[in-house]
């Protein structure tokens, strides 16, 4: 058996180790070689302070007493890390912008720097912390009596809880108070947690290893125990599971120690990124081997043994005391980083929001410049240190061993998570106030401990145990387990939905129902819009001179500190040897560097004092940012109405050509008709003036003229009567006549009509007898003038001996078509694409009497049947095709 | 030996009018209807003038003006453009392509006959 004074050696030795290491660190961030400090996984190590030692043991214990249920508490903060990196990553952005030193000083900053909530929050923060630092010197004590059951010499397990938090108020005053600025990192600590980190993990993958391979046979002989012995867990999802889930999600963000770790001690956002996924590794790896453990134990160990010692007692049992030293050592780290992480993180939070601003009042008569600002906040912190271990202490001392204990991790889980509603929606929900984050922490605070933290004392304290039974004042609605009358079996469900969702509503509620302040107003701005803004700008201008300053910044930030701000800033202002003015930009920078001390609502409310105002010109800010606010809104509409202003300058513009071309074919158009009818008007006027003034001519001569002034008159009305039908079928509102009728007597009409001006005793024209079989339901006069047109032209350009038209029929399935042909001259290559434009003039048919504007007409006629016109070539003559649609309508299309 | 002038019209009832208000003036009258060949014709039988359509089959009155005046024994030749076409545009293009006279259609025939024994020189 391992002898107490050599565990108390080894402990010593590792005690050495961690202050050496933590020496180092600090040494090399003096000389700011931080290169090492600054990684990543150092970042991630120190987040690892989330496994207490109620983890390191508890896990195996929890489940050996509930089978899988211990896992939920790891997959809470996994989901966190790797689904709500950007909550995380906001939280992160603000606690560097803002300077922020806690939790509390982040809602108190968040709420207008109120220092009401910050002690309240502190408040919350000491009263969830303290059971838990008493639970850290409970599994000590326990694991150290592991190993000295039959040694009469140890000294009490007391004794022992006394050594170790005295040791570790030690420890932590050493490096957690070096730095003033809490802000400014703890590098020796981190150091050394991480440290302890790797310890932890080593203990555990080493116990984990020796009872899966050398004490059971392997895997599968320890998943056939697990099965076995482990208790059946009744489902994933069930209320208890869940809850654990979310809480445990909540405590990684909540807790104070866990704020300190992932917010404060954050170098560089970026490492985020790796924390998210090494940290859930880590926790990974660290309940790897529970079920294991829990299993083997519970397996080889005489009945009654106790499962939160397996990790101690199966080495042990098994007589590898190496294994269980090196396990005892896990324990040691889990529990020492822990405490003093946790140690630090509230005696920030207390000497800032609860010493410094009672000291503040109790100077108010004098200057505030006139104290050691610095060595007071030094002192407060580390009597903090030694108060909060004292608290702890005595904590257990009254309840060690007791079940009040063993259960207070969750509870302390659950203390701390009333300040998430008003952390996450202050962080996204501009309209929170600070009366309603007042509100609910104070209402789920309560909650919590009416049905959750007191409880856990058995009746033992304030509730007593007929108060559990029968409510308050008998009344049965307001039992501590059975809130309202509604009957939540498990306790811990139970307080988890009425603490929250009563915090919640009164939160919300309150923060609808009231107004911000001008202050809180500007911080909602600053932490919902943090990615938005480069750093504040605006602050009152009037306030007091540098020297008072100055003055004030030596005591708070030490001297060589603030004469390097003064003179980084005077070299910006460019006065080099001298004060820098008290712009109100520097005026907030002060400020920030302030609260990085001493907290965002004291270095407020110091500048206020000193300022010689209550408030320092809040009124302005906002007017200025509301202004900004108002600005941005503008901006952003004009930019809307200048997009769409392009818009239609666009649309316009498209109009606007649109309108040049159409006007264009206008005047092309009427130049065109112009000179259409100037050419048969030409021939009128000058015959007829030849008959009107000369008496010379003779008879002969005077028929001629006279005929030709008659043909070409109704060659005028002809063009006219075209124009006017071509701009009537384009203009789309021709009104069809639509009937059915037989397409062979159509075109036995259009070939009479169009021989009517014509010789036509040689004209042979071959009519198809199919036609006779087809009926339409069309316009047939509009149909006949197409087919009348294109028989004339036919007729009329053929220079043949002999002219031979054929109309013949096709058909597919949805157009009947008419094949007209002729064996006249054609028409050439370069004519064939004008021919139904208006008023084309065909090379080769120079000498005809056409305007032009027939086969025009004819195209459009087509269209308005829903059909169309198009030229065949062929080798010989002219071959047009005219395609008609067969209508299906009720008429007989056939 | 009378004057000849050269009428290039491929309208044929203006064609008449023309020649007949020519004749009786004892002028020798030539008519040619189409663009295509027209400035060969006109070297070939040199006219005293030419009354120019300017819409011609194939080739137009403008571009036969222009190639014309590009002929050294041309340079000169009276032309009268005669053109249904009466934009600004279009008188503006055949004076810059060195036109002796232009008129729009439909015309004076005393007009006509007044002008064409100025551009004469009788």
């Amino acid at each position: 058996m391992l002898s107490f004074n050599i565990l108390v050696s080894i402990c010593l030795i590792y005690v050495i180790i961690l202050f050496m290491v933590a020496a180092l660190a600090e040494q090399r961030a003096q000389k700011n070689k931080l290169s090492f400090l600054h990684s990543p996984i150092v970042y991630t190590l120190s987040i690892s302070v989330y496994c207490t030692a109620w983890t390191f043991y508890g896990a195996v214990g929890s489940a050996a007493r509930n089978g899988l249920e211990f896992f939920a508490i790891y997959l809470g903060p996994t989901l966190v890390f790797i689904g709500w990196w950007w909550f995380l990553r906001k939280l992160v952005r603000i606690g560097n912008t803002q300077r922020i030193t806690s939790i509390a000083d982040l809602i108190s900053s968040r709420y207008g720097k109120s220092n009401l909530l910050a002690v309240v929050v502190t408040l919350l923060a000491v009263i969830g912390t303290t059971p838990y630092i008493a639970l850290q010197l409970q599994s000590l004590t326990l694991s150290f009596a592991v190993f000295t059951q039959k040694n009469a010499n140890a000294p009490s397990s007391a004794i022992t809880a006394l050594f170790i938090a005295f040791g570790l108020a030690a420890f932590t005053v050493v490096f957690g108070t070096r730095n003033l600025d809490a802000n400014e990192r703890h590098h020796g600590v981190i150091t050394a947690i991480a440290l302890e980190a790797i310890v932890k993990l080593i203990a555990l993958l080493s116990v984990g290893i020796f009872v899966v391979w050398f004490v059971a046979d392997g895997p599968t002989e320890v998943l056939a125990n697990a099965e076995r012995m482990l208790p059946k867990t009744t489902g994933v999802f069930t209320p208890r599971w869940v809850t654990l889930t979310f809480l445990s999600g909540a405590a990684i963000i909540c807790l104070p120690r866990m704020f300190q770790v992932i917010v404060i001690e954050n170098d560089a956002e970026k490492h985020l990124a790796t924390a998210s996924w090494a940290f859930p590794l880590y926790l990974f790896l660290m309940c790897l081997f529970v079920v294991p453990i829990a299993a083997t134990g519970l397996e080889i160990l005489p009945e009654g043994s106790n499962p939160d010692l397996f990790v101690l007692t199966i080495p042990l049992a098994m007589g590898q005391e190496a294994i269980a030293a090196l396990a005892f050592l896990g324990g040691f780290s889990s529990a020492t980083s822990m405490v003093i992480v946790a140690a630090i993180a509230l005696s920030t939070m207390v000497s800032n929001h609860i010493v410094l601003p009672l000291w503040l009042r109790r100077v108010q008569a004098r200057s505030p410049e006139s104290d050691d600002v610095r060595s007071i906040l030094l002192r407060s912190r580390r009597i903090s240190i030694v108060g909060i271990l004292g608290l702890g202490y005595l904590y257990y001392q009254f309840t060690g061993g007791t079940s009040a204990l063993a259960s207070i991790g969750l509870i302390a889980f659950l203390g701390v998570a009333q300040v998430l509603p008003a952390l996450s929606f202050g962080l996204f929900w501009r309209n929170a106030t600070r009366t309603g984050a007042l509100a609910g922490i104070m209402v789920g605070f309560t909650i919590w401990a009416y049905t959750l933290f007191l409880p856990s004392f058995d009746g033992s304290f304030i509730l007593t145990n007929d108060i559990m039974e029968n409510g308050l004042w008998g009344l049965s609605i307001l039992r501590p387990h059975a809130l309202f009358g509604i009957n939540i079996p498990d306790p811990l469900v139970h307080a988890v939905f009425w603490s929250l969702f009563l915090n919640l509503f009164a939160f919300v509620t309150l923060s609808l129902m009231t107004t911000p302040k001008p202050l809180e107003n500007l911080q909602a701005l600053q932490f919902t819009n943090v990615f938005g803004m480069s750093s504040q700008r605006h602050m009152p201008s009037s306030i007091s001179t540098s020297e008072d300053l100055f003055v004030l910044a030596q005591r708070i930030v030490g001297r060589t500190r603030a004469a390097r701000l003064f003179e980084q800033k005077a070299k910006e202002q460019g006065k080099p040897h001298g004060l820098p003015d008290p712009t109100s930009e520097f005026i907030i920078t002060l400020e920030r560097e302030f609260a990085g001390s001493v907290g965002a609502a004291t270095a407020h409310a110091m500048m206020a004092q000193i300022s010689g105002r209550e408030t320092v010109s809040v009124e302005e800010l906002i007017a200025v940012a509301d202004e900004t606010a108002q600005v941005m809104e503008y901006s952003a509409r004009l930019e809307k109405q200048s997009t769409e202003l392009a818009e239609t300058a666009k649309e316009l513009r498209r109009a606007n050509n649109k309108l040049t071309k159409l006007s264009q074919q206008k005047d092309d158009f009427l130049s065109q008709v112009s000179h259409e009818l100037r050419t048969p008007m030409t021939s009128i006027r000058s015959f007829s003036a030849i008959l009107m003034n000369d008496g010379e001519i003779d008879r002969e001569q005077f028929a001629r003229f006279s005929s030709i002034i008659n043909d070409e008159s109704q060659r005028l009305t002809r063009i006219l009567d075209d124009i006017l039908d071509l701009s009537f079928l384009e203009s789309g509102k021709v009104k069809l006549n639509l009937q059915v009728k037989n397409m062979g007597e159509m075109l036995e009409q259009s070939i009479t009509a169009s021989s009517t001006s014509y010789d036509m005793s040689n004209v042979d024209i071959r009519l198809s007898k199919k036609f006779h079989d087809v009926k339409l339901l069309t316009d047939a006069d509009r149909l006949t003038q197409v087919f009348i047109n294109l028989i004339s032209n036919a007729i009329k350009y053929n220079n043949k001996p002999k002219p031979i038209i054929k109309i013949d029929l096709a058909e597919t399935p949805d157009y009947i078509t008419a094949i007209i042909s002729d064996n006249g001259p054609g028409i050439s290559e370069g004519d064939r694409e004008i021919i139904f434009e208006k008023f084309s003039k065909l090379s080769s048919g120079g000498a005809a009497s056409g305007v032009g504007l027939g086969l025009s007409i004819c195209a459009e006629i087509m269209r308005n049947l829903g059909g169309n016109i198009s030229f065949k070539p062929s080798d010989s003559g002219a071959t047009f095709e005219v395609k008609i649609p067969k209508k299906t309508d009720n008429h007989d299309a056939r | 030996m009378s004057k000849s002038v050269l009428i290039v019209e491929d309208e044929p009832f203006i064609l008449e009018a023309l020649s007949f208000l020519l004749k009786r003036e004892g002028l020798n009258v030539v008519a040619f209807t189409d663009g295509d060949g027209c400035v060969e014709h006109i070297q070939s039988i040199k006219p005293d003038l030419v009354i120019l359509d300017m819409m011609l089959p194939n080739r137009s009155g403008m571009q036969i003006l222009e190639d014309l005046r590009a002929i050294d024994n041309f340079s000169n030749l009276p032309v009268l453009m005669l053109t249904a076409k009466g934009q600004k545009k279009d008188r503006a293009a055949a004076e810059q392509a060195g036109v002796s006279l232009f008129m729009t259609k439909p015309f004076a025939n005393k007009e006509i006959i007044r002008n064409v024994h100025r551009l004469l020189g009788i």
